[in-house]
């Protein structure tokens, strides 16, 4: 193993489909019109000395280091900044060139500490490259140039320095913040040598707009910008592939490392999610993984308000196996069950359902993406006849409008918010429905055409007057419908549809939008050329979630949007391996790749292969296994990677639920809230500890990799492994490649994946088999997986959480950039100075209502419970909502919450709860009693040797 | 089954019956039967059916048509 080095062209790809011919230092080239001379040169394998030139971002012509002769030409032109073409014959290297460089080099130089030895870009400085590119010898100037002394080091971000004394003001960093990230938080201040590269208006790192993505630390040549992991550290020594664990991205990083210590995370650009980008939490936030809260040892305890054991695996994998089968011996089969997680790898996701259909003999399994997205796995499948988004990432590059529907990726899918971004700074138009006013509404060089902020609840309502203008006004594709859909079908919906109940008009009061704003929507979103739709949330979590999936798909078959690059359905599934659990057949009535479990043929496949006999009746899902352990019936439970305490609705229902459990087995790597119920804990692996897949919103699958050993001592397929072996159901795997090679064998979108092709591809999206060997990018090309398109209707119908004079606001919950779902990671790294907290958003006029100033604790009520957390002034809520995160446990949004669901999924309605909020002094009794719980129930015995 | 328990089944299947309810009086309640069928476990089918002997109060009319259909399914099987 070594450091992968990529090749850096200096300027981007063309994706011009006209070659151009040229000749440079006497061997002929062809390449794509628009290419640049330093470009075509490297492609040939001939590296032009560069310096303000990358390829992440467009050339700029700064530096001056890159010149080349033309003939025919006068004077030596920039390479980066000129293009191919037909013809020209270019000279890299001449006495003149090299003379010019070396003037330029000593410039440069003269004017740069020479701390070489010390510096902790010492060995990955490009300066230093040069120097050595251009035969620098002497430096006539003298080395006391103007060497800014260092007044300005900023350490205010905690992940990297600033160092302005090392700049050369190539403005690397300041397009990679423009044209990469789309935030434009840097800026070259002052002139000649005393320009600087400055965040905002002067501003620190910290203070400034910056997001901490991490590109312009990528983007610098020299240590200005440095990781202070390598500046404690030391440079990386060998590299391994993997993919990030945190967001449905599905970011591919290049894990830098030094022995099995992890010096720093780059994004890696032949990454086919982010072409080379990262947002914070994949690029710095991985130092959870040594947090010293982590748990190595497996523990047990009798009973809850016991400390925990320590003890060995053997003994752990024992008691659990034993209790479980005791369980079903006095309480029968269906006693028990088991919840995967949407952040363990594929295989592992695999095993937890096979030990359960298979060993436990029940459909008893469920995921968290149960209160996510499921509603988007019933809707598109009854539509289109698949459950997932309909395009890759890169699709968006070729879209013209984007609806995007109670989503916020600038937020929760960061690389591809900016990747939306740059398409928007582009010309695309961009519609935002959403209650709040997300970042995209209005941002530097973003500006959406039309904001709806509807009222939380009413998306159904909005979609379907969408639909109404698009029929009434004759905007609909009739010719696309014809061909692809159920034309029948989609009569009776358009005249359901046209009705005039459903017109903007009839429908904007109860919506809040006014109706002229409906209308241009549904007119842009219709006739604006390619029509891209992405979703999160705010669809599916609604008692409506899975109606809302259906009218969304409804708009793109009735404007002909999708089949194609550009346009399509896409869900931003919340966690990496959303999209994963689900095909893995995590959902009690379905096996992978989405068969019920009541389909004989299906389960005799798996019945011989696994050599049991599997039950043909859908098991519970998670909101019923808590109800059935209310009811005394379901008494042990096998969670893996999950905390349905904190993320599920109703915490005092799920508690009440796992208290009466007889036996809570937690796999994780902290304890974790729902751990204070457990009675048996094993610590799991990060993913920088295991070797798997996991599969993003874009159905792209994609290899994790192993950079260190488990800290625990076995990984978490193994632990699993051991607990079916030990309840007597056989399974043998000697690697997780084996996993895939049996889910490839009995799920018939996954037959061609295999690690040798994820290793040889770099990644596939499914459908990948026979068909589609190198897997399915777009998705229904020429025809719907179902056959013909499914025109649906979708029926209002007003949720039964209503607003009334005891509870006059509507709550809705939502994610920051910085954190990650219940926040167990990242409430362990630095990101903590970003949220350190979750705070209620509250509109200036019903604060003054209220008489609530800005930072002041605030009381949370609904009819389920109360909480209290501190209150955040701001207009981007509507007037009569209100909104919270839930990354921390102390706040306890999900008190709140209500057991209000999907009809179809029991998808939970996190996006709708009618509360009062009032001043209060601080936390509620609850959260204290809560805090109290915890702290006991997270005691660990100290060690005593076993003899007595 | 709890009181609590046959309360949520009522409003989770009238919740069902108010989706389909637009495929018509004619479709709607072998829609409605067959996602209970796919998507319930037996307890949940077994809890309103028990619920349906007992009177069936407050479900829907054509939810209620639904659930005397999955005691037809049930008894078949
Ligand atoms: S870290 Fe990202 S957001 Fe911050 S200045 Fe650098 S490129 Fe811009
Ligand atoms: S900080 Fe780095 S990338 Fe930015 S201008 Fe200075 S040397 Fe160039
Ligand atoms: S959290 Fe998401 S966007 Fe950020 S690096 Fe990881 S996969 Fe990429
Ligand atoms: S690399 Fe071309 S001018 Fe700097």
């Amino acid at each position: 193993m070594s450091l992968i080095h990529e090749i850096d062209h200096g300027t981007p790809r063309s994706k011009s489909e006209t070659m151009v011919t040229l000749t440079i230092d006497g061997e002929t080239m062809t390449v794509p019109k628009g290419t640049s001379i330093m470009r075509a040169a490297s492609e040939m394998g001939t590296a032009i000395p560069k310096l303000c030139a990358t390829d992440m971002v467009e050339a700029f012509g700064s530096c001056r280091l890159c010149l080349v002769e033309i003939e025919g030409r006068a004077g030596t032109p920039a390479s980066c900044t000129t293009p191919v073409m037909p013809g020209m014959v270019v000279k890299t290297q001449t006495d003149r060139l090299k003379r010019l460089r070396k003037g330029v080099m000593e410039l440069y130089i003269s004017d740069h500490p020479l701390d070489c030895l010390t510096c902790a870009a010492n060995g990955d400085c490009e300066l230093q490259d040069m120097a050595g590119a251009v035969g620098l010898r002497d430096v006539r100037y003298g080395h006391e140039g103007h060497n800014h002394p260092n007044p300005g080091l900023d350490e205010s971000n905690p992940y990297f320095t600033y160092d302005p004394s090392k700049c050369i003001v190539c403005s690397r960093c300041v397009r990679a913040c423009e044209e990469v990230q789309g935030t434009f938080a840097l800026t070259i201040a002052g002139r000649g040598f005393d320009s600087v590269v400055s965040p905002g208006m002067e501003e620190s790192f910290l203070g400034s707009e910056c997001v901490s993505c991490g590109a312009c630390v990528q983007a610098c040549p020299t240590a200005t910008l440095t990781e202070k992991m390598v500046i404690e550290i030391g440079q990386p020594e060998h590299s391994v592939i993997t993919t990030c664990a945190y967001c449905g991205v599905g970011c591919t990083f290049k894990a830098e490392m030094r022995g099995n210590e992890v010096v720093r995370m780059v994004p890696w650009k032949d990454g086919k999610a982010n072409r080379g980008h990262s947002c914070v939490k994949g690029r710095f936030a991985w130092g959870y993984a040594s947090h010293k809260e982590r748990i190595l040892n497996p523990m047990i305890r009798e009973s809850i308000d016991q400390p925990w054991r320590e003890v060995s695996w053997e003994e752990a994998i024992a008691h659990t196996a034993s209790e479980f089968k005791r369980i079903q011996a006095k309480y029968g089969r269906l006693s028990i069950g088991g919840i995967t997680s949407s952040r363990c790898t594929n295989e592992e996701t695999f095993l937890v359902q096979k030990l359960i259909r298979g060993g436990f003999g029940n459909n008893n399994v469920d995921t968290c993406a149960r209160v996510c997205h499921s509603p988007t796995g019933y809707g598109l499948s009854q539509t289109y006849g698949t459950s997932a988004g309909t395009q890759d990432f890169d699709s968006v590059e070729q879209s013209d409008v984007i609806l995007l529907i109670g989503a916020n990726p600038t937020d929760a899918h960061p690389v591809f918010g900016s990747r939306m971004k740059k398409r928007l700074r582009e010309g695309a138009k961009l519609i935002v429905l959403d209650p709040r006013r997300i970042d995209l509404v209005r941002m530097p060089h973003v500006e959406a055409s039309y904001h709806l902020p509807l009222r939380p609840g009413t998306n159904v309502a909005v979609l379907t007057a969408l639909a109404h203008v698009i029929v009434t006004e004759g905007l609909a594709d009739e010719a696309f419908v014809r061909e692809r859909c159920d034309w029948d079908e989609f009569q009776d919906w358009a005249s359901f549809v046209a009705d005039p109940r459903h017109s903007p008009e009839a429908i904007a009061e109860l919506c809040g939008v006014p109706a002229e704003d409906i209308r241009a929507a549904a007119r842009l979103y219709a006739t604006g050329g390619n029509g891209a739709i992405y979703y999160g949330l705010g669809v599916t979590e609604h008692s409506q979630g899975s109606t809302t999936v259906m009218a969304i798909a409804n708009l793109a078959m009735a404007t002909g949007n999708i089949g194609r690059p550009g346009v399509g359905v896409n869900p931003l599934r919340g966690q990496n391996n959303v999209q994963g659990a689900c095909d893995m057949g995590s959902f009690p009535h379905e096996f992978s790749g989405y068969r019920h479990v009541s389909g004989d043929d299906t389960r005799q496949l798996f019945e011989s292969l696994w050599g049991v006999a599997l039950d043909s009746e859908p098991g519970l899902r998670i909101p019923n296994m808590l109800d059935a352990a209310v009811d005394g019936i379901f008494k042990g439970l096998y969670v893996q990677g999950e905390d349905i305490l904190q993320s599920d609705p109703d915490t005092r229902h799920v508690a009440a639920g796992l208290a009466a459990m007889e036996c809570v087995v937690v796999q994780d790597l902290f304890l974790n809230e729902t751990a204070n119920y457990a009675h048996v804990f094993l610590p799991g692996s990060t993913f920088l500890e295991k070797d798997g897949t996991f599969t993003n919103a874009e159905r792209r699958i994609q290899r994790v990799r192993k950079v260190m050993p488990s800290k625990s001592g076995k990984a978490d397929w193994e632990i699993t492994l051991d607990i079916a072996q030990a309840m007597g159901f056989d399974m043998h795997y000697a690697h997780p490649s084996e996993i895939m090679d049996e889910i490839a064998a009995l799920t018939p979108s996954f037959s061609g994946v295999s690690y040798a092709k994820l290793d040889a591809e770099g990644s596939v999206q499914w459908p990948c088999n026979e068909k589609a060997p190198l897997g399915t990018p777009v998705m229904h090309i020429d025809g719907f997986v179902r056959g013909k398109g499914r025109f649906m209707v979708t029926e209002y119908v007003a949720t039964d959480e209503r607003t009334g004079p005891r509870f006059p606001l509507l709550l809705t919950t939502g994610r920051i950039l910085s954190q990650y779902n219940v926040g167990a990671q990242t409430r362990r790294t630095e990101n903590v100075v970003w949220h350190g907290e979750d705070r209620l958003e509250i509109h200036p006029h019903d604060a003054e209502q209220r008489g609530i100033q800005a930072g002041q604790w605030v009381k949370l009520a609904s009819r389920s419970g109360e909480t209290s957390l501190r209150a955040l002034i701001t207009e981007r809520v509507a007037p009569g909502v209100v909104y919270t995160t839930f990354h921390h446990p102390g706040t306890q949004a999900n008190v709140v919450t209500t057991d209000f669901s999907d009809w179809a999924t029991n998808c939970p309605e996190y996006k709708v709860t009618a509360v009062q909020v009032m001043p209060s002094n601080g936390p509620t009794a609850w959260q204290e009693d809560y805090d109290e719980q915890a702290r006991q129930s997270r005691r660990i015995a100290p060690h005593v040797e076993a003899a007595e | 089954m709890s009181e609590r328990s046959s309360e949520k089944l009522v409003h989770m299947a009238n919740q069902i019956g108010t989706f389909f309810a637009s495929q018509g009086a004619e479709q709607a309640p072998a829609a409605i039967a067959d996602h209970l069928r796919k998507f319930w476990d037996p307890r949940m089918r077994a809890g309103i059916l028990a619920h349906l002997e007992a009177g069936g109060a407050d479900l829907d009319p054509l939810v209620r048509q639904a659930v005397e259909r999955l005691r037809t399914m049930t008894a078949a099987r």
